[in-house]
């Protein structure tokens, strides 16, 4: 029907199955209006998938469904789907899904001469016209084989039927169990040639994992690795790798990193938003009070904050973070910081899945995963690597700012962290704990931090009961370190010959006070002499001018007396 | 629940059945899919059986399943066509065109199964 339509266009029409990673992986879902086969070993999904399947198209896609089960009831269906989310009999009360059990009892059947399954392709017809069905599932037709023994015919049949699907312009699942040699028991991917997905369920070091692997998808590309999917009370999670491309939009907005003095090495406002930061130390060395600093600044903006421990229960690192000052509880009652502790026992990818779940949950600004080195046990470096790979670029996808814990072990060097994992970072903050004068002391590196000017100076790392603080660290004379106390000393030291300074120099200002108050002395001398000097000198000099005037004045009274010339009048004025 | 009937209780099993169910104590209902040729077959040799090994004690239903799809489901069809012997019990289904009449007789309890 549609066939012809569809060789026409130029890529081959999808039916998204709703199921993210799965659509993602098959670049837009299972091949429109032709059979897929799902196959695989027991307990490993195959029911699930095709029911997700079903009940995401009708309730996403407007594409209704017909289910047609050959081991389970219908009733065990729906009870089973419930327990994931699902109602079926609601779907089915809106038509917009159909359940029949195809009951095969191989007691009850007498095979007596020549027969077709007509009666089951009208059956399905039925289904699939009453509700205008576009997606079918068939699970499992291979017990068609235990219930009829006429293997030609059945095969015949069978070739019939997914021909038949196809007129019908259904987009179909048919589920096959798993052979020994081929992918399914009866070699039904002989008739299904579109499209097949193989599920696997393997257990490897005592941890199991769900696989999906596409084997085959006739006319379009496809991811070929084996992808892990987890099945839990929200339904299936895939987790496809190669989904993850460099997309993500950096921000440049700020966080703090809830220390004052580790925002300043950054040049003030902090780590970039959907940036990742590596804190790699040796045991002990304040990874989790930095982290917990990171949280609280968090809950004080009111951003929330998931935190993943590995290693410790969320009551034991808030009582741990009481202990520095930190109050974590606030943070969790008030619904800004949630914890969700774990063992690191399950495999990776399951970890990967679970991580990816309480994040779409719980829709954190900032993740903290304390630590990743737990991973390491589980897998070898390069699929860890791997691992942490997709997580970062899921968290950048989400602009999620996250931090991720590293333990460096003693023996190996400080600036190797487990897995290569450092050159994904954003930003890379070293803790050390450094020996010298019998003491153990942290110091903090800041060995890279992408896109800001930030110090490229040591601080000393203090653990207090107010909180983690950086200090300045001292160089000794010869040039080393100086921590704790040794720090401590030369700050007692430095004060010491800074108030012998104080001192010398107030000394000497003293001295230039005498000084200038003798050479003051000594200019008030000269200046009194000079002012005795001075007074005899101008006596001196009044006597001078008054003998001069006597000497005018006698000329003056010689003249009267000699009855001279009228005297001058200002003469007079002048004695007068 | 269906009793099973062991191999030398055969007789007994219908004898019982037969006393418990009265007159047209075979029910029988023939399951088609349109007028094949393995559909005509099928009447015919349902028919000509009923009326040899059966006479007076049978109520047979011919369904068209092109008619009634809705059938299909309700009597769990997968083959056509297909004989099902509701009563007496146990319930049978003989899928084919009933071509080997000793088999028909023997799934529908006329006849001892070979040993």
């Amino acid at each position: 029907m549609n066939e012809t339509d569809q060789r026409t266009h130029p890529a081959l029409p999808k039916s998204p199955t709703g199921i993210e990673g799965l659509d993602q992986l098959t670049g837009g879902g299972l091949p429109q209006g032709r059979p897929t086969l799902l196959c695989g070993s027991a307990g490993c999904g195959k029911t699930l998938i095709a029911m997700e399947f079903l009940v995401r198209g009708a309730t996403q896609f407007g594409e209704p469904g017909v289910f047609m089960a050959f081991e389970e009831r219908t009733e065990e269906l729906a009870l089973n789907f419930i327990s994931l989310g699902h109602d079926l009999n609601v779907l089915v009360a809106q038509k917009k899904l159909s359940l029949d059990f195809v009951r095969v009892e191989r007691s009850e059947i007498e095979e007596a001469g020549e027969y077709d399954l007509e009666g089951l392709f009208i059956r399905l017809g039925h289904s699939i016209d009453r509700i205008g069905a576009k997606r079918v599932v068939l699970d499992t037709i291979e017990t068609l084989f235990s219930g009829l023994t006429n293997t030609a015919i059945l095969r015949a049949e069978l070739r019939r039927l997914f021909r038949w699907l196809k007129d019908k312009g259904v987009t179909a699942i048919i589920t096959g169990e798993r052979g020994e040699t081929s992918l399914t028991r009866y070699g039904l991917e002989e008739y299904v040639a579109d499209c097949v997905i193989m599920l696997d369920h393997r257990v490897s070091e005592n941890m199991s994992t769900r696989r999906l692997r596409i084997v085959k998808y006739r006319g379009s590309s496809h991811g070929t690795s084996e992808y892990p999917f987890l099945i839990d009370e929200g339904g299936i999670s895939l987790l496809p790798i190669t989904s993850l491309g460099l997309k993500h939009v950096a921000s440049s907005e700020r966080v703090s990193s809830g220390l004052p003095g580790l925002d300043a090495m950054m040049g003030g406002p902090g780590y970039y938003r959907g940036s990742s930061v590596l804190v790699s130390g040796t045991a002990g060395s304040g990874k989790t009070s930095l982290s917990a600093h990171f949280a609280a600044a968090a809950a004080a903006r009111g951003e929330r904050c998931l935190w993943f421990a590995f290693e410790e229960s969320a009551s034991q690192i808030t009582r741990n973070m009481r202990s520095i000052g930190l109050d974590l509880e606030q943070a969790i009652q008030q619904g800004c910081l949630r914890f969700h502790a774990e063992r690191p026992t399950s495999g990776l990818e399951m970890h990967l899945v679970t991580i990816h779940k309480q994040v779409q949950a719980f829709q954190p600004r900032i993740v903290i995963i304390d630590p990743i080195t737990n991973f390491t046990a589980l897998g070898s470096d390069a699929e860890v690597t791997a691992m942490l790979t997709r997580l970062i670029d899921f968290f950048k996808q989400q602009q999620i700012t996250a931090l991720f814990t590293s333990l460096t072990s003693g023996g190996r060097a400080e600036e190797n962290t487990e897995a290569g994992v450092s050159s994904l970072m954003d930003v890379w903050l070293l803790l050390r704990d450094i020996e010298s004068g019998a003491e153990r002391n942290r110091v903090l590196h800041l060995l890279k931090s992408r896109g800001m000017a930030h110090s490229n100076q040591v601080r000393e790392f203090l653990l207090t009961g107010h909180g983690v603080e950086l200090r300045d660290v001292y160089l000794g004379p010869s040039g080393a370190l100086l921590t704790g106390s040794a720090r401590v000393g030369l700050e007692a030291q430095e004060e010491a010959q800074s108030l012998v300074r104080e001192q010398e120099s107030s000394g000497r200002s003293r001295a230039l006070e005498r000084k200038r108050a003798a050479v003051e002395a000594q200019i008030a001398a000269i200046r009194a002499e000079f002012g005795v000097e001075e007074a005899e000198l101008k006596r001196g000099i009044a006597q001078g001018d008054a003998r001069a005037a006597m000497l005018a004045g006698d000329r003056v009274e010689m003249g009267r007396q000699r009855q001279d010339d009228a005297p001058a009048p200002a003469a007079t004025e002048k004695l007068n | 629940m269906e009793t099973k009937p062991k191999p030398g209780d055969d007789l007994a099993a219908f004898e019982q059945a037969l006393t418990q169910t009265g007159e047209g104590n075979y029910v029988l209902r023939l399951y088609l899919t349109g007028h094949t040729s393995r559909s005509l077959k099928a009447v015919q040799a349902v028919k000509k059986l009923c009326e040899e090994h059966l006479a007076g004690r049978y109520e047979l239903e011919i369904v068209d399943l092109c008619q009634q799809p809705e059938r299909a489901q309700a009597a769990q069809i997968i083959a056509a066509p297909t004989l099902v012997k509701e009563l007496p019990p146990p319930l049978r289904r003989l899928i084919g065109d009933l071509t080997d009449p000793d088999r028909v007789l023997v799934a529908l309890n006329l006849k001892p199964r070979k040993t």
